[in-house]
């Protein structure tokens, strides 16, 4: 029974770079069931405990995030749909959110290819290539958008000049988002039981058959939730896309880099308000990727 | 077998306060002095003079006054700057684009009402607003009439977090008028152009980087950046408009200050003939008469801030972002109809 | 397995994952090493050495060490919070704990000096006291702990899980005390989880740029952080410097990649 299908989505989570096993895989404490041990008592020390980790949260994540929301209904909610509907602002959230749709899209495509590649083809290098895939993860991302527009940018050894393009602001996030989808795709590919498909080869069954019926329902939840990674990591990104944008606005400029530009303008209701929508469709990712979570946990 | 957990909590909480402490400490020791009569001075400027306070500081410390003093700077739009400190971003000596950012910490109550009534008015730099091209000026854009020409890219910075951006349009509007318009002719102007401009970046720094990276076909510049890039080898002419303004950089030492002494003292410095020839080499026009390296010619129809009544005056009437001229026409420009 | 027949789409696949790895992973830092190193390495080391560099290291590594000091001290209580007790509002510490993935590092900016800046009541509460938080270390450092805030327990926590507690019980009814079954039973089995974590979160932290851009108030020589700095260098054509500082980054973020992979949790994949 254990570890059942959802583990291996954060076995794969929690062991790369950076993918908490957020995708997937129990909730802590979620696969067993409580114990009633010693400590599920409530004692003294967990309630300590307890309230540490409480105030800790509230005060470095909580409370500015509730601040952050009540700022920008700061003049009311015809003011905070003014700013939000600003043509600089409103079509830096749309080029935001469409940027990393297509985004998710490609990294669903080529981080499975990926994985697949990583798991299933016994190629030599292929070592290496699975270390290189998290550095993305460990690089900052303004050493990601300088290493970018040195290879991409006017100076171009390739010729190959994408600053200043919405491709250039395309790359800048597959770059940063490359890792989810591959990650947690590639450890339920290797829990994957062979015999099926050399069962389903035997009976004559087509690659592509077998591949639609019996690898993909099995791996649709990971490329679902790495999916959804990439999409929230996307939407949030500010670092790497400063340098290869050139943050035209209504062209180039992405959403946090327009907050950015509010912030320094001293315009706190403006900036408030973009973070406050920005926000709002990443809790939506969250609870999509905990749908997705569930969903994995009931077929099991 | 009731054992509690609580006593693994005074090493948790120990353990979490610590580094904060160490970190409080480090925040609140700002500009404190550190044995040996070491004195830590906090240098807030505008985004271009780094290059030349590089220098300037070595300088300093090659003094008898500068000796024991080190340096922490910041450079940033004007505006940026100007509002960080009022905000609280520690400073002993400020160095703006221009006055009203100046004039920000003296209703803050960080600079003193007087900055302005040393013999250079609390001015410490001038240079002149330039038209950037390309190497070659491919487009032939030479005056402030080719600037509105269709299909012309023209990047300055956003006027309401940088004071380049605010002295290139002042300088726009005075040399359209200077050249036989009438206010309105140059309000309409101030349009045209800002309708030429894909992208307002933060400070004049970036939008140099936006030029030097290959967007648009002039640049609005501060003389100075324009001279700094070429001296870094990056591929750009400029032209001197014969009709343009002549920027004035203040600077002033905080009220604020722990060490106003050692501040002053470094102020003092930026006058001498040292510190000014350094400024001309980076492009800077000194504003104590020196042996300047390089040539500044002085346009047949310089003007400067004056000419529009002053700067609370050109704050009010065009940088007022809900009533000024410039303010209305950020707000009905849509999306930039750029390529 | 002999899949021959399938060696056409194999081989397609190969040249169509590489290509993509080699233009969007590979080829970037490679022209990033060839910049730095073309004209040898004394202007890396020089650029590497200037005060304003060295200070930029020296403020990077104390915020980042602080940074991950509180997350694991946070990631583990909380860990232990998570797995080990039953208490109402659960399941929301559990999701609450996720939300800095998602959340963009400008707004966590933004969102600290609205509670923290000066002219906010906490921060001018704190600033009458002498302490500034925004525009000053404590500032980066609660920025840096909330990008980072997931990593700890994410790690810990599935192995807090895998061990069960049945050595801690054992230990318990033997009189030790909570400490001690701490310090002997818990935490040597959680060991290479927890250090996994850590190593993600420094390697979080060392490179955090947005949020703390936006709290640092970026003062050379005291505030700066070496990927703010990267940028600085850039921004003022001194390539040699950016290029230098981006490569040490790049150095130690593919220290992190190798030392992940040793202490990557047993059983996460080959």
């Amino acid at each position: 029974m254990s570890p059942p299908a959802s583990n291996d989505l954060s076995a794969g989570g929690g062991g790369t770079l950076a993918v908490p096993p957020l995708t997937g895989g129990p909730r802590i404490g979620g696969g067993r069931t409580a114990r009633r041990g010693l400590s599920g008592r409530f004692v003294v020390g967990p309630t300590l405990t307890g309230g540490f980790v409480v105030l800790f949260l509230s005060v470095v994540v909580l409370i500015p995030l509730a601040v952050l929301v009540y700022k920008s209904t700061g003049s009311g909610w015809a003011g905070f749909w003014h700013q939000v509907h600003s043509p600089f602002a409103w079509s830096a959230l749309k080029l935001t959110v469409v940027m990393s749709l297509l985004v998710a899209l490609i990294n669903l495509v080529m981080g499975t290819a990926i994985a697949w590649l990583l798991v299933r083809d016994r190629m030599p290098g292929r070592q290496f290539l699975d270390t290189i895939i998290d550095l993305p993860f460990a690089l900052p991302t303004i050493v990601a958008g300088v290493t970018l527009i040195l290879l991409f940018g006017p100076t171009s050894p390739i010729g190959i000049n994408l600053a200043y393009a919405r491709s250039g602001v395309l790359l800048a996030l597959l770059f940063v988002s490359l890792p989810f989808v591959v990650r947690t795709v590639q450890p339920v590919l290797l829990e994957l039981d062979r015999d099926m498909e050399e069962a389903a080869a035997s009976l004559g069954a087509s690659q592509f058959t077998i591949f639609r019926r019996i690898i993909l329902p099995t791996i649709a939840p990971a490329m679902a939730a790495g999916t959804t990674l990439a999409f929230a990591r996307a939407l949030s990104e500010f670092g790497s896309t400063v340098l290869i944008s050139g943050n035209l606005p209504g062209k180039t400029q992405v959403a946090a880099v327009f907050i950015y530009g509010k912030i320094q303008e001293d315009s706190v209701t403006g900036a408030a308000a973009v973070s406050t929508v920005l926000l709002a469709v990443s809790l939506v990712v969250l609870v999509l990727l905990n749908v997705i979570q569930l969903w994995v946990a009931r077929r099991d | 077998m009731k054992v509690s957990r609580g006593s693994l909590l005074p090493a948790l909480a120990l353990a979490a306060v610590v580094p904060l402490a160490l970190s409080a400490c480090g925040g609140s020791s700002s500009g404190g002095s550190k044995g040996g009569g070491k004195v830590k001075l906090s240098l807030v400027a505008y985004s271009t003079p780094q290059a030349a306070y590089e220098k300037i500081i070595a300088a300093f410390q090659q003094t008898a006054a500068g000796k024991n003093i080190t340096f922490s700077q910041s450079y940033g739009a004007s505006g940026d700057q100007s509002r960080a400190v009022a905000d609280g971003l520690p400073a002993d000596v400020v160095e703006f684009s221009l006055a009203p950012d100046m004039q920000r910490l003296v209703d803050a109550d960080i600079v003193a009402a007087d900055w302005d009534t040393n013999e250079h008015k609390g001015i410490v730099t001038n240079s002149v607003v330039v038209i950037a091209t390309r190497k070659g000026n491919p487009k032939g854009i030479k005056d402030w009439p080719d600037l509105v020409k269709p299909g012309v890219e023209v990047i300055t910075p956003n006027p309401f977090t940088s004071g380049g951006a605010r002295w290139n349009l002042m300088a726009a509007y005075g040399g359209t008028l200077a050249e036989g318009a009438s206010e309105a002719d140059a309000n309409a102007y101030l349009a045209d152009l800002l309708k030429n401009v894909p992208v307002q970046d933060n400070s004049a720094r970036d939008s140099l980087q936006t030029f030097i990276g290959g967007k648009g076909d002039a640049l609005l510049s501060y003389e100075n950046d324009a001279i700094f890039a070429q001296q870094n080898n990056q591929a750009l002419d400029y032209t001197v408009p014969d009709n343009t303004i002549l920027i004035e950089n203040p600077v002033a030492v905080t009220k604020t200050s722990t060490h106003p002494k050692e501040a002053q003292a470094f102020v003092d410095f930026l006058y001498s003939d040292t510190a000014q020839k350094l400024f001309s080499d980076n492009g800077y026009r000194p504003v104590v008469a020196s042996d300047a390296t390089m040539d500044f010619p002085t346009p047949s129809g310089l003007f400067d801030i004056t000419k529009f009544g002053g700067w609370t005056t050109v704050m009010t009437k065009f940088f007022d972002p809900d009533n000024g001229i410039v303010g209305k026409i950020e707000q009905g420009l849509g999306v930039p109809t750029s390529k | 397995m002999t899949r021959n027949r399938t060696s056409a789409p194999r081989w397609g696949l190969r040249v169509v994952v590489l290509a993509y790895l080699m233009f969007l992973l590979v080829l970037p830092v490679v022209v990033i090493l060839y910049r730095t190193f073309q004209h040898g390495l004394s202007p890396v080391f020089d650029a590497l050495t200037t005060s304003d560099a060295q200070h930029a290291y020296k403020i990077t590594a104390i915020v980042a060490v602080s940074a991950v000091v509180l997350n694991t001290v946070f990631g583990v209580a909380a860990a232990i919070l998570l797995v080990r007790h039953r208490f109402p509002g659960r399941r929301i510490l559990d999701a609450v704990i996720d939300l800095p993935i998602a959340v963009s590092p400008v707004v966590v900016g933004l969102a600290l000096t609205l509670v923290y800046g000066r002219n906010t009541a906490v921060g001018s509460w704190f600033g009458r006291h002498g302490i500034n938080i925004i525009f000053s270390l404590p500032g980066m450092v609660i920025a840096t702990s909330f990008v980072a805030l997931p990593l700890v327990v994410r790690a810990v926590g599935p192995v807090l899980e895998e061990i069960g507690e049945e050595q801690e019980q054992a230990a318990a009814t033997l009189g030790a005390s909570a400490f001690q079954r701490f310090t002997r039973i818990t935490l040597p089995s959680i060991r290479g989880a927890l250090a996994y974590g850590v190593v993600l979160s420094l390697a979080r932290s060392l490179g955090e740029f947005g949020a703390v851009a936006v709290v640092s108030g970026r003062l050379l020589g005291k505030t700066e952080t070496v990927p703010l700095y990267v940028l600085d260098l850039y921004n003022n054509f001194n390539q040699t410097g950016a290029y230098a500082a981006s490569t040490s980054l790049v150095l130690v973020a593919v220290a992190a990649l190798v030392a992940s992979r040793f202490l990557r949790p047993r059983g996460a994949m080959t």
